[in-house]
């Protein structure tokens, strides 16, 4: 990524995000009232708020995947600023798959498709070429301590760990600018616990810019190099 | 080829059966390499919207406009028939819900690939054949199968025979109505992943129309929502799939089970 290494990977400004729920009597819901956030290359920001205010609405705010009423998402995508709020659904499919890395703690797995198919997957929408994505695929399920019997096979019949380390592989397969990780280590046994901080280190390293939610404290604390809440200021680490 | 015009241009695409609504003001834009989904219920206008979409249906009003290879663009309503009919051969293909529409029943599966080929020029027979045997085995029909009639086919060997009918030519942009439509869910799963896998790996530019918000899901980058002949939501699939906006896109996403 180019420009200049003090201006932030990620800038939110001003971000309002209500729900209307016209099924329900119309009912809204206001989860975002303003939300103020910069994130710089190299550090991860670790959203402290409790569950259900909006860490993950923000999160997927940034992805482009839910779509704000108000405010700006500014993205440094290709060396040039893009408002994700705004940009045209073609520049959003490229952002996601050059600039901005999402992992959630859920598969969505897809009938018949093989477990190193799936992970490789996003290396290949990048363009990248399927030895070199299949070699960086193994590597990163062998890491994640999935068998190699299991690799050739569709996650659907694997229990809920392993489909979220097939999750992880997949989500930390491509080398992003910004990472934005939503519980990333939810239901994940001490030892798959671990790898993932040493994931994130990795990316941290490569100087990626983070923001995510992680109820696990330890691994906040393993991760976190900022720690701050939604509509408030900077929280106790 | 100039990456910032679209593939296909449609505006105010409108279609009326005498004062009833086929479509109304439809625009829309495709990209190479985009899988457009266009879904809603019986009725919504999407099969009206595809037709005139594909030149087979004259819009009451409205442009269409498609860019060939050499990057000229052609208003697809005022092209004369025989260009139409070229373009349709060559640069365009089209998958029917039904695929006794795609096929020809009466002459082999091998046949009913080669044959696009032929239309094109191609005139060796070795090498027809060849190409035919490719396209079975790449859309999981036994090469043994290869002089059997599609008729002979269970429903859904049919419609892999109609993918690999259409897709023979790498047409540069496809159009499909239902492709799921009527088949077992088993074998749609195995239609879908093929198909995912062919979009990925042809990189081809789709409209697809489905009532399946699940297939637009695993095949469409975009997708438009109608609602009585008129697009009431469009979107990335995931956002019209998870932050539905319009209050009949929120009671269609509402009303499946995980779509």
């Amino acid at each position: 990524m180019s420009g200049d290494a003090h201006d932030p990977a990620l800038l939110v400004e001003g971000l309002h995000k209500t729900f209307t729920l016209h099924t329900q009597g119309g009912i809204q819901l206001p989860v975002l009232r303003g939300v103020d956030l910069a994130v710089y290359p190299g550090e991860c920001v670790a959203l402290t708020d409790p569950s259900g205010s909006g860490k993950s609405t923000l999160l997927r705010a940034v992805y482009a995947n839910y779509r704000p009423q108000r405010g700006r998402i500014v993205v440094s995508h290709d060396g040039r600023p893009v408002d994700m709020v705004v940009a045209a659904p073609r520049e959003l499919l490229a952002v996601r798959q050059r600039t901005i890395g999402y992992v959630s703690q859920f598969l969505r797995v897809i009938p018949r498709v093989p477990t190193l198919e799936v992970v490789i997957d996003p290396l290949r929408a990048f363009g990248i070429d399927r030895d070199t994505a299949l070699r960086r695929g193994r590597a990163l399920l062998a890491r994640l301590r999935i068998p190699e019997r299991l690799w050739s096979l569709s996650p659907v019949t694997f229990s809920g760990g392993e489909q979220q380390r097939v999750n992880l592989a997949r989500g930390f397969i491509g080398d992003f600018p910004i990472f934005l990780l939503d519980e990333p280590t939810a239901s994940l046994d001490v030892a798959s616990r671990a790898i993932v901080v040493d994931l994130i280190h990795d990316a941290l390293a490569r100087r990626a810019a983070i923001v995510g939610a992680f109820h696990d404290a330890e691994v906040r604390q393993a991760v976190a190099t900022r720690t701050v809440t939604l509509h408030g200021r900077e929280a106790a680490a | 080829m100039d990456a910032d015009v679209p593939l296909l241009r449609a505006r105010g695409v409108s279609r009326y059966y005498g004062a009833r609504v086929g479509c109304r003001d439809v625009g829309l834009d495709l990209w190479p390499g985009e899988v457009l989904g266009i879904v809603g219920e019986s009725g919504s206008g999407k099969t009206t919207l595809l037709g005139c979409l594909s030149g087979r249906l004259e819009p009451s009003a409205g442009t269409v406009e498609f860019r060939q290879r050499d990057d000229r663009v052609m208003d697809v309503l005022r092209m004369p028939e025989p260009a139409l009919r070229k373009l349709a051969r060559t640069d365009w293909g089209i998958v029917h819900q039904n695929p006794r529409d795609g096929l020809r029943l009466g002459v082999s599966a091998g046949a009913n690939v080669g044959e696009r080929l032929m239309a094109l020029g191609a005139r060796h027979y070795g090498r027809i054949r060849e190409a035919a045997v490719d396209w079975l085995d790449r859309v999981e029909i036994d090469r043994e199968r290869v002089d059997d009639w599609p008729e002979t086919f269970s429903s859904g060997m049919q419609q892999r025979l109609q993918i690999a009918r259409t897709l023979v030519t790498e047409p540069r942009l496809v159009f499909m109505d239902e492709p799921t439509g009527g088949l077992d869910v088993s074998v749609q799963a195995r239609l879908l992943d093929l198909l995912r896998r062919l979009v990925t790996d042809l990189g081809l530019s789709a409209i697809i129309v489905t009532h399946d918000l699940a297939v637009t899901r695993l095949l469409a980058h975009r997708l438009l929502v109608m609602r009585g002949g008129e697009v009431v939501e469009s979107g990335l699939t995931d956002q019209v799939l998870d932050d539905p906006q319009h209050p009949y896109t929120q009671l269609l996403v509402s009303s499946v089970l995980q779509p």
